[in-house]
């Protein structure tokens, strides 16, 4: 990368999962205060702004709440994916001369509101949910519907995709804030409750309370910070929907927005130490693998096998154990950077991944089977 | 969105889709098609996606089609869905060619498959709104 280098400098992660006595906006302070006094900065120091599931003008009431009036700022919302992208917004308005330091925040307590994330139903109003609410979609249903495609196609099956959740929950117990953390088996995901077939009840991402914070400035002013700068080598977005009415369902955003990333930046797949892919429901973590390019298309039942994508496997994912075991309060893009920051750091004690130096992340927001949006974001180790 | 009293929701009908409602309301089933790039598209929008022309026509469909994808639901804690659990969520690629979101009804759940053949049916939910949902073909 020859363009002016961008840095996240400060990254941190609530450790709640449970919170009837905080609100969403409380938890977002508190993330803002420990991404901020990592890095060595005040509120003072923060010129750019963006958070995300907050309402449509509801970021003016996170800068009224938190006193700030920044240069730029971006609420993006394309579900948890957001904040992914909004990474990569602040490094090009940070290269822009817009702003020097952007806060990126999230809170949420979707857990002790009683918010079934991916079962309460809920639709926006907007124009294409007239030709789809009546039928009763839900979020793990549009998921459930690739899941289900992708058996029909490619043969992939429920034990493989069991496999992926057993792998989140064994980089949980490592993950001492993990909602949860006891052993599970291929045999425990086959047995629990279908919620929307083929997908069971353990192939769902937990629901929790959580929230956390990053902070994003030049390299340049880096230099000048209390932590290891992580290097921000560039990334790319993506939507899917059916269009005029013709989708291959199990083509995703992940295919447009890797390949963008990719090619922006020159890194290789086989340079990748490391990826955090949102774990909304297991089947995100195979399409959006072979959507990537991590393997081909239909591959991505044989791929998750055999400890490959274990701590020690060949391509380690979800370190901290995932929206599938550790947390998920609705939109969990800002934990995939956070954890993949500090892993580039060397942070992350018994989870930690040997000598990372580039580390993927990679966020799905929406519904998969009907309209998503992807973000990728590759960072490296400075 | 409004509610029907068994608590699903009622479709909005608009200046974009109200040939399509009305469509239904006959117990027809049609698609628009760009009467400038001839493409079909569903759902109905009054600006073709394709090349933005506003010249548009309403096919009538065959109401056949086949299961592209589904779901067999058996958790929605929203009002009207709850209590009809559990429920065919699928994609049906319609002989014309579009897909569209829908439930396959008439059937047992566990019956279902892939590239199973269908065909449409109306139910009647107010004098305005019939929605259309599919069953295996006859």
């Amino acid at each position: 990368m020859s363009r002016a280098g961008i840095a996240i400098v400060g990254a941190y992660e609530h450790p709640t999962r449970w919170a009837p006595d905080k609100t969403a906006y409380q938890i977002a302070a508190e993330s803002a205060r420990g991404a901020l006094e990592e890095a060595g900065l005040t509120l003072a120091d923060v010129d750019g702004y963006a958070c995300s599931g907050v309402g449509p003008i509801g970021i003016l009431s996170m800068c009224h709440h938190l006193n700030l009036a920044p240069d730029w700022f971006d609420s993006t919302a394309i579900g948890g994916s957001s904040f992914v992208a909004q990474v990569l917004n602040a490094a090009a308005a940070i290269r822009d001369g817009l702003c020097t330091t952007v806060l990126i925040t999230y809170g949420s307590t979707a857990a002790s509101d009683r918010f079934a994330v991916g079962t309460g139903g809920g639709t926006s109003g907007d124009p294409p949910d007239h030709f789809e609410a009546v039928y009763g979609p839900t979020i793990v249903g549009a998921y459930a519907m690739v899941a289900q495609r992708h058996m029909h196609e490619f043969g992939t099956t429920s034990e493989q995709l069991a496999e992926i959740a057993v792998t989140m929950r064994r980089h949980a117990a490592l993950n001492p804030n993990a909602k949860y953390r006891d052993p599970m088996t291929v045999d425990d995901v086959l047995a629990s409750r279908i919620i929307s077939s083929p997908l069971h009840l353990l192939d769902c991402c937990v629901i929790s309370d959580g929230g956390g914070a990053l902070v994003v400035t030049s390299e340049e002013r880096a230099k000048d910070l209390k932590t290891a700068p992580v290097r921000v080598l560039g990334g790319g977005v993506a939507a899917r929907h059916s269009g005029v009415g013709v989708r291959d369902i199990t083509d995703i955003a992940a295919r447009q927005s890797g390949h963008k990333a990719f090619e922006r930046t020159g890194v290789r797949h086989e340079d990748v130490d490391l990826c955090m892919i949102y774990d909304s429901f297991t089947i995100t973590v195979l399409s959006t693998l072979e959507n990537l390019g991590f393997c081909a298309p239909g591959e991505g039942g044989a791929f998750v096998q055999g400890g490959r994508i274990g701590l020690g496997g060949d391509l380690p994912l979800n370190l901290d154990g995932g929206g599938l075991s550790s947390n998920h309060p609705g939109m969990r893009g800002m934990f995939l950077v956070i954890e993949a920051t500090k892993q580039l750091r060397g942070e992350c004690g018994d989870r930690q991944v040997a000598d990372a130096r580039v580390a993927l992340c990679h966020g799905t927001g929406g519904f998969l089977g009907i309209r998503h949006s992807g973000a990728t974001l590759l960072l490296g180790r400075t | 969105m409004a509610e029907r009293p068994s608590g699903k929701p009622i479709p909005r009908v608009d200046e974009e889709s109200k040939g399509y409602w009305e469509a239904c309301r006959r117990h027809e089933l049609r698609v628009q098609r760009c009467r400038s790039c001839r493409r079909l598209r569903h759902h109905p929008r009054a600006t073709c996606p394709a090349c933005l022309s506003s010249d548009v026509e309403w096919v009538l469909c065959s109401g056949r089609g086949e299961v592209y994808t589904f779901t067999v639901t058996h958790q929605n804690h929203a009002p009207g869905f709850r209590e009809s659990l559990p429920y065919v969520l699928a994609y049906v690629e319609l002989d014309e060619g579009v897909q569209m979101l829908t439930n396959i009804v008439d059937c047992s759940p566990d019956d279902v498959k892939i590239g199973m053949k269908v065909e449409v049916t109306f139910e009647d939910v107010t004098d305005e709104i019939a929605i259309p949902r599919f069953r295996p073909a006859s």
